[in-house]
């Protein structure tokens, strides 16, 4: 994740410097993941827009109805999952392009995990309760 | 972080217009980058006339022109003279290219030959780059054949087919018009290996006759060495060979895919 310190040490050689610390032997998951979870997105989100554009106008009770029913609760879940982790990969993505500080692109990537965990959950718990009609 | 302004000493500043030669009827403006190392002075551009009828019609006749005729200081690289030595790469009416293979008609901006050095990169003197790293980039890819089967007495067989798998591939010149286009190689440059270094890879990792395809996609499988590519194909449009590194980059994603799955 972060330039080793050898990387710019001036006296090493460019072949070296090139090789830094080795392949990190990863990068294939998120490359894949983040392919996967687009694709979801796509289907995902067209059953995510029927379910919100059916309940437009809708009462809260035939709202929670709706939700009430496993199917449609079990997409919405299943969409923010597939959301969240794009946006945590692509974001994450993001940052390592444009941030080169060592310690802020740490922080930022941490950051940007807790922002999406918290988010995701925050949804889960959210469609969950009404759902379940707590 | 990104840098959108360029540090205070690459700052673009003023420059000399050399005078025009004398009794020239067809006359095309070039506007080169200038910057000497030994003066301390920031870049310039400097502005030069070619005399179109005693000139070849390239871009590179036309730097070889100012050089011999108005301005022997001018330096840059060329060898070949004909597309294979990839020397003259260098920014051309705002694209990377061939200085030898571009004409001067094919690059006019507003009737004007523009030409900068390879965006991004260390600049030795005028329009040379220091291409240190990019050389590094291409060793650590191992560019050679790699077996552990004794040699054959004779030469190692490779069918017809595959021959022509490495078509698309073998003819890369390594003349950089590639990565130095590549934001991705611009902003991680000490990382990402870059456009090149990775069409290279690929013409070993595709070589029916290499016996290293895993260990050379285990050295690749890396966040920067091969995921800085974000397909945003400016390789491609810059190759001066009309290769597409990008697809040789996204079979190397594939690659790595299969053998996981």
């Amino acid at each position: 994740m972060s330039t080793p310190k050898t990387h710019h040490a001036p006296m090493r050689t460019p072949l070296g410097r090139v090789r830094g610390l080795g392949s990190a032997r990863s990068g294939t998951e998120h490359f894949f993941v983040q392919r996967l979870t687009g694709a979801a997105n796509l289907l995902l989100g067209i059953c995510f827009l029927v379910i919100v554009i059916s309940l437009a106008g809708s009462s809260y009770e035939a709202a929670r109805a709706t939700l009430g029913n496993p199917i449609v609760a079990v997409v919405i879940l299943l969409t923010l999952l597939s959301v969240t982790t794009h946006m945590r990969i692509g974001m994450q993505v993001v940052i390592e392009d444009y941030v080169h500080g060592e310690g802020l692109k740490v922080l930022c990537i941490v950051a940007n995990t807790f922002f999406t965990v918290a988010v995701g959950l925050a949804g889960a718990f959210a469609v969950l309760k009404i759902s379940l009609g707590g | 972080m990104v840098e959108l302004t360029l540090p205070k000493n690459s700052r673009i500043s003023g420059g000399k217009t050399w005078p025009k030669p004398q009794g020239a009827a067809k006359l095309t403006e070039f506007r080169i980058y200038r910057w000497n190392p030994d003066d301390g002075k920031n870049p310039s551009i400097d502005t030069y006339f070619v005399n179109r009828e005693d000139c070849g019609p390239m871009v590179l006749d036309g730097l070889i022109y100012i050089k011999n005729k108005i301005d022997p200081t001018l330096t840059f690289r060329r060898s070949c003279r004909e597309g294979v030595c990839g020397s003259c790469a260098m920014n051309i009416g705002g694209t990377n290219t061939l200085a030898c293979t571009k004409g001067m008609d094919e690059v006019l901006v507003k009737g004007v030959v523009n030409v900068y050095p390879l965006p991004h990169m260390p600049v030795v003197k005028d329009l040379v780059p220091d291409l240190t790293r990019f050389y590094a980039q291409h060793a650590s890819i191992e560019p050679w054949l790699q077996t552990d089967t004794t040699a054959p007495e004779t030469e190692w067989r490779q069918s017809k087919e595959d021959r022509e798998r490495l078509d698309g591939l073998y003819e890369c010149i390594l003349c950089a018009c590639c990565s130095t286009s590549c934001p991705s190689y611009w902003w991680n440059g000490d990382r990402y290996l870059g456009p090149a270094a990775l069409l290279q890879a690929n013409r070993w990792l595709k070589d029916s006759r290499d016996e290293r395809t895993g260990d050379r996609l285990d050295n690749l499988e890396d966040p920067f060495r091969l995921y800085r590519c974000h397909t945003i194909m400016n390789c491609a449009q810059a190759c001066p060979k009309g290769l597409n590194p990008a697809k040789a980059i996204a079979e190397i994603k594939k690659m790595m895919v299969e053998r996981q799955i």
